[in-house]
């Protein structure tokens, strides 16, 4: 079995994420890292790969984005990808989820895995929607948000929580899965794999390498448009304490509540 | 015609984020009648719950027509493949989704299928220059963005919640059924079980009061910290979809945008960061109270009283001094 996770370079979570007024973009400054979420695909893939129950040949870590998220895939390899690959050109820039997913689409189509694996949704766009947009592509059976996942033959049976309370289901392989955050708990990387992951194999593809047309990506592709970014309605900020005297603190949770009538 | 609004079903009943969004799209088609040139209508998929009454029961939401195709529930692909066919037949120029799982699966399958742009967690939707335009909020809240579509159709998924029910008068809908082969892919993923509801059943949407524990609470047997506030208050106790997913409490206890929405007198959220997907389910509540470590936690930018501060030493003693408060 070959599996490729889709991971992502995503701003810090230290750092203040803001909106730049004038390209309407995000600003991309600053500190970046492997979206969290991913790493709960990373492991997800791993332990497919130790549970024994199927035989994984290959993990691969593939990204879109920009030259830096080259360090975005030496974190996935140095959490158990074999090897990675990086979609980089300027024509992608300013994709939005519609151009994303069908360049995502191609670089895996020329991978050909047998499960894709992604995490719930990326820590800046929050957009939720890439697994199911890279899936009808490939033409894939897909699901989100799954916490669990048993493999039986050529099969997933995988669980997730959905409208109505935990849904269990069953796809056929070749297939896509966006896996929700209770899934595991990530390992640590070793110094050891952290020193290797530069050293591991890292193919760099272009728009036309991977046979993307280039007039259904970037800014141009793009079939959404962000006219404005306005503040959000203003809204009173609460009254906050800082627990120091935890005595004190509570005395004043008392009254505050008392005060509304809600200890009666 | 104009906008086509997925309507989710079960058990022969439909989802209110669903009429909501049904509501929603007949407003929006009213408003820009002339530029669409036409009614809203619906779309659902399903067995045979979905009967002529059922679906009929839509026109008093203000769809029109209602096209029905045999399918799989529960599932996204094969809806997709129905709402492509209905979308291409009928020169759609808007797909509408309301809040929950399943609507971001289609709509997203539908970006793919259709080449169409896609906007999510749409909190409003307006008409500018005969076309509609929707309102995202991005970053944690921190802004709002105004979304415009290049092409046709445009697809908008609602966050939880966003769009008001409108039970519009005594409209019946046309119901039309519609015949579509399914892809092959949509047929590789099979419902083994759905719905199942994990731990006991709780009743929280009578409360007035609800404390609410999250991940903060560190173990399963912290919920006892709240469960005893809880007592104390006379309330109930609710939870976090990370704590419900770790098995620490049942699902029935979850608030947000897989579990319930609640509107109490009292929310207090111990260990509760304060997502997106949790603050769908509560931000009506009268007043929010939240125990959080975290000075940065996105809970304080929508509490009426923020506590910064370790719940494991807060909650004992708050329990006792409500206690000894009510007497
Ligand atoms: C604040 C903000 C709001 C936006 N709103 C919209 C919008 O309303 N509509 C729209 O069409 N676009 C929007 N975009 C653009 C969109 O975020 C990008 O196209 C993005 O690449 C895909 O969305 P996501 O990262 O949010 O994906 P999600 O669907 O949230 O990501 C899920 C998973 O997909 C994988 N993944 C996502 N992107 C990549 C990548 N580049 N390389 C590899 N794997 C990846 C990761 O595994 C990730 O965990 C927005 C961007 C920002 C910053
Ligand atoms: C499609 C989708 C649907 C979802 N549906 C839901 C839903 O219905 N309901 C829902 O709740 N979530 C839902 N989520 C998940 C949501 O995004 C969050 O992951 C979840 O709400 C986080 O739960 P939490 O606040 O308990 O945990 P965390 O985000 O981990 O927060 C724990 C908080 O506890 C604080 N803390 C830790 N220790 C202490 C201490 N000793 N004292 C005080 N504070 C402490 C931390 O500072 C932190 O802020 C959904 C997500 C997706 C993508």
């Amino acid at each position: 079995m070959k599996i490729c996770v889709l991971v992502k370079e995503v701003p810090d979570a230290a750092v203040e994420k803001r909106m730049d007024p004038n390209s309407k973009r995000l600003d991309r400054s600053g500190e970046k890292n492997l979206n969290p979420f991913d790493t709960h695909a990373i492991e997800a893939a791993m332990q497919i790969r130790e549970g024994g129950a199927a035989d994984v040949d290959e993990i691969v870590a593939v990204t879109m984005g920009p030259e830096s998220a080259f360090r975005a895939l030496h974190k996935a390899v140095s959490l158990g990808a074999d090897r990675s690959v990086h979609l980089t050109d300027e024509a992608l820039s300013g994709s939005d989820v519609c151009a994303t997913g069908y360049a995502l689409a191609k670089v895996l189509e020329s991978e050909s895995p047998d499960l894709v694996l992604l995490g719930q949704q990326s820590d800046d766009g929050e957009c939720y929607t890439i697994g199911a947009v890279v899936a009808d592509h490939l033409k894939m059976p897909s699901l989100t948000q799954v916490i669990k996942i048993d493999v039986e033959g050529n099969k997933l049976r995988c669980e997730r929580q959905a409208e109505y309370g935990y849904d269990t289901v069953e796809i056929e392989l070749p297939g896509v899965i966006s896996v929700g955050d209770a899934i595991n708990e990530p390992r640590y990387p070793s110094l050891k794999a952290i020193m290797g992951a530069k050293k591991k194999q890292l193919d760099t593809k272009a728009v036309g390498d991977v046979g993307i047309e280039a007039d259904r990506v970037g800014a141009q592709g793009s079939q959404t448009e962000v006219l404005g970014i306005n503040p959000p309605p203003q809204k009173q900020s609460g009254e906050i304490i800082e627990d120091e005297d935890t005595n004190e603190t509570v005395e004043k949770i008392v009254a505050w509540l008392d005060e509304r009538k809600l200890l009666a | 015609m104009s906008i086509l609004t997925y309507a989710l079903h079960y058990e022969g009943e439909f989802n209110k984020n669903s009429l909501g969004a049904v509501s929603e799209g007949a407003k929006l088609a009213e408003e820009l009648a002339e530029e669409l040139g036409g009614e809203a209508a619906a779309v659902v998929v399903g067995g045979e719950d979905l009967t002529d009454e059922l679906c009929a029961t839509l026109g008093k939401y203000g769809a029109a027509k209602v096209y029905r195709a045999k399918g799989p529930e529960g599932l996204a692909q094969p809806v997709v493949d129905v709402m492509a066919k209905v979308v291409q037949d009928n020169g759609f120029k808007y797909a509408l989704f309301g809040g929950g799982l399943l609507g971001f699966e289609i709509g997203a399958g539908l970006t793919a299928r259709l080449g169409a742009g896609v906007t999510m967690e749409v909190t409003s939707v307006k008409a500018q220059d005969g076309k509609l335009v929707a309102e995202r909020p991005i970053l944690q809240d921190s802004a709002i963005v105004d979304v415009g579509y290049v092409g046709e159709p445009g697809i908008i998924i609602g966050r939880l919640n966003a769009f008001d029910i409108a039970e519009g008068g005594d409209g019946t809908a046309e119901v039309i059924d519609v015949d579509v082969a399914l892809e092959d892919h949509s047929t590789k993923a099979v419902m083994v079980q759905r719905g199942e509801q994990r731990g006991a059943d709780v009743n929280i949407e009578d409360a007035d009061i609800l404390v609410a524990g999250g991940r903060g609470l560190g173990k399963p047997e912290g919920f006892e910290l709240a469960e005893a506030l809880a007592e104390a208050l006379g309330g109930a106790v609710a939870a976090t979809r990370a704590v419900v997913d770790a098995g620490w409490y049942p699902y029935a206890a979850q608030i947000g945008q897989t579990g319930k929405t609640v509107a109490p007198k009292l929310y207090l959220a111990a260990g509760i960061s304060g997502a997106i997907q949790h603050k769908v389910g509560m931000q009506n509540s009268e007043n929010i109270v939240a125990i959080n470590k975290d000075p940065n936690a996105p809970i304080f930018e929508f509490s009426d009283l923020g506590i910064v501060g370790d719940l494991n030493k807060i909650l004992p003693k708050l329990t006792d001094a409500v206690k000894a408060k009510k007497g």
